[in-house]
């Protein structure tokens, strides 16, 4: 590891000043009249034009995931492990296509801010409601965790930290947590459009240098194949087998890379903050329409994964302040190498700005859930909007402090698992949400029952990968599927199970004519746009006087 | 998006159907939308080498390509699903439920 770069690191610690005051200072100004930013932030901001949109959109889409992890992934084993995210973000699209319109109209109609509120208003069941909210909640915790590593990883090899003891060891990953708490309180969910601008502009230009000019350093992209090709053929001297996948080979490896695109893509629209974000936009087109021009993102997230391949082309080390060799920190190293330090550290500030606003976005999400559908409804029903506030911003801090603890407990030299980990447990909340747009044909035990045995599946599955070179549990997202008897994510085994076992019981339970609970919505409902009555413009705030009383 | 069939304002029903629509124009678009999907996720028709473009092994440069025709195909769907299930504006006196707010400035949209 080499020392603090200095000039990067004043360049790093300069633009993120500057965006933390603009943010401050933007969110004081703009608080008076409205709080109705979250439009601009969301999906198809009214304010803006369909191209400032999709630049702003695009923007939010880049964070420590496609910046750090990914390419981490390419670089540490390859193809199947890295490479899958980009056939997962392509057929997202087509996926969220379908159902995400009838979401949005459903939830419009009747002042649904989160998915436990529709769940709740569709079963009125309580029970069913609270599972999906706490499993929104727990689920973002391990996204989190994975910007935090990206965080963390930029501050590393910038030079912050270092040291025998484990506090100044983690010093990196204790600033990046305080950074992320700190930003978070000041501008929050109303990450005003300038901060967006900014970081979006920042991101843009990093990449678009980054995939020009680095290919051409290290002598095209023949010379970045070969060097990859013959890295993931070398054994792995832990295991024997060889270091990873140039390209996927054998059914395994099929079966692993389609499933953990199919698992992943299912799963990213049932994240609370993916669906606050889609339920913002202003029809129930726009959804359609922005998925149809949302792909090109894959395209340049494809580029980003083969940096990691770049990375290995251009022979480089990325070592840790403790001296142990971790891919996470594969993507800032390669920019010091690379690039002059004034630049390295405009590139180490986007990483770094790129992952701090999605994860306060995330975690306000997830903490505005557990307001709305824990708090409110079962332990204390008559909050003032004051109280719901302070809830809010207590349990987003409690999110955070969690996805902390992931970072220290579990490896983080591969942070890709840690959204996959996400995924095996927020895809177990697919049925009660996405079927029941479409059908009450499913019992609410049955969605209830079925997601329980998702979860515990899934969990216990998950926690018995082990790492063969750390020893470590939840050392992967992938195990054998009972039956087909193949590799495959964990999430989409456990998905089936939790569809089969809603399946069996709703079977039983609809013989047996036990209560499916009252229905408060109505076809027409779910095909509402904006104009209709009741439709409303903007689905209320945590904080905010919320439902149908709601007089904007 | 207002150009769907008249709502019959003495039926109180109407909105506890489904907006009607033209089938096949569906099918079609909910076609369009699962090629991508199955294309990408039946890995075995891709993952290999050869033909490369250029120094880009087909797996790469394939992936790549379905960027586009997917963001075709969605995009084909979205105008599809615009003329299939024509916007059916909802009535207040549809409403099932008196005790819910019916004030008219919710009728006003942005379009």
């Amino acid at each position: 590891m080499s020392n603090v770069n200095g000039v990067g690191l004043t360049v790093l610690i300069l633009l993120f000043a500057l965006v933390t005051v603009m943010g401050f200072y933007a969110s004081r100004w703009r608080r008076p009249p409205s709080m109705e930013s979250l439009d601009e932030w969301g999906l198809g901001g009214r304010k803006f034009g369909t191209w400032v949109t999709w630049f702003l959109l695009g923007g939010d889409l880049y964070t420590a995931y496609t910046f750090v992890a990914v390419p981490a992934a390419m670089f540490a084993t390859g193809a199947v492990a890295g490479f899958f995210a980009v056939p997962y973000t392509i057929v997202l699209y087509p996926i969220i296509f379908v159902f995400m319109a009838r979401l949005w109209s459903v939830s419009h109609r009747h002042g649904y801010v989160t998915p436990a509120d529709f769940v709740r208003g569709r079963y009125s069941s309580r029970e069913l409601s609270l599972a999906v909210a706490i499993t929104g909640f727990l689920a973002t915790m391990p996204y989190i965790a994975l910007q935090l590593v990206g965080i963390q990883a930029v501050l590393e090899v910038a030079g912050l930290g270092g040291g025998s003891n484990w506090v100044a060891k983690d010093a990196p990953l204790f600033i990046a947590f305080a950074l992320l708490a700190a930003y978070t309180y000041s501008s929050g969910l109303r990450a005003p459009a300038v901060i967006a601008f900014v970081k979006d502009t920042l991101i843009y230009l990093v990449i678009i240098v980054a995939i020009i000019y680095l290919p051409t350093k290290v002598g095209g992209w023949d010379a970045i194949f070969g060097a990859a090709q013959d890295k993931m053929s070398t054994p792995n001297p832990a295991t024997g087998a060889p270091t990873g996948s140039f390209i996927p080979t054998g059914i395994d490896a099929h079966w692993a890379y389609a499933t953990l695109a199919l698992g992943s893509a299912l799963a990213l629209f049932m994240y609370p903050h993916s669906i606050t974000a889609t339920l913002s936009s202003q029809s129930r087109n726009t959804i359609r329409r922005n998925a149809s021009i949302l792909p090109a993102y894959s395209f340049i997230l494809g580029l980003l994964a083969l940096l990691g391949w770049v990375a290995i082309a251009a022979g480089t080390q990325p070592i840790g302040l403790d001296g142990e060799p971790n891919a996470q920190l594969v993507i800032p190293q390669l920019f010091e190498d690379m690039f002059p330090a004034w630049f390295a550290g405009v590139a180490w500030a986007a990483i770094a700005i790129g992952a701090l606003v999605p994860a306060a976005i995330m975690s306000i999400a997830a903490a505005n859930t557990f307001t709305r559908n824990v708090y409110k409804e079962f332990i204390k029903p008559d909050a003032t909007p004051k109280q719901e506030a302070q809830v809010s911003k207590l349990s987003s801090l409690v999110v955070k402090l969690f996805a902390l603890v992931f970072v220290l407990t579990l490896d983080r030299q591969n942070a890709i698992n840690f959204q996959l980990l996400g995924g095996i447990w927020i895809l177990q909340t697919l049925p009660a949400i996405v079927f029941s747009l479409y059908t009450r044909w499913f019992h609410r035990w049955g969605l209830l029952l079925g997601w329980a045995v998702g979860m515990v599946y899934g969990t216990i599955t998950a926690y018995n990968v082990v790492n063969p070179t750390t020893g470590g549990h939840f050392g992967g997202s992938l195990a054998d599927i009972p039956v087909i008897g193949t590799l495959g994510y964990i999430a989409l085994t456990a998905f089936a199970i939790n569809v089969l076992v809603a399946a069996l019981i709703t079977v039983a339970l609809r013989a047996g004519k036990v209560d499916n609970g009252h229905d408060e919505t109505i076809a027409g409902d779910y095909f509402a746009d904006a104009g209709d009555p009741r439709v409303m413009k903007r689905l209320p705030l945590v904080g905010e006087p919320t439902g149908r009383d709601t007089t904007s | 998006m207002t150009s769907g069939p008249p709502p019959t304002a003495d039926d109180p029903t109407l909105h506890e159907t489904t907006p009607p629509a033209n089938k096949p124009l569906l099918i079609l678009a909910t076609v369009l939308l699962a090629i991508p999907v199955i294309a990408l996720l039946w890995v075995d028709s891709y993952a290999r080498i050869e033909p490369k473009l250029g120094p880009w092994p087909f797996f790469f440069w394939y992936q790549f390509l379905w960027v586009f025709i997917t963001a075709a195909l969605t995009y084909t769907s979205y105008r599809i699903v615009l003329v299939a299930r024509p916007h059916r504006p909802m009535h207040h006196r549809d409403e099932h439920r008196p005790d819910e707010q019916t004030d008219s400035d919710r009728a006003e949209g942005d379009r």
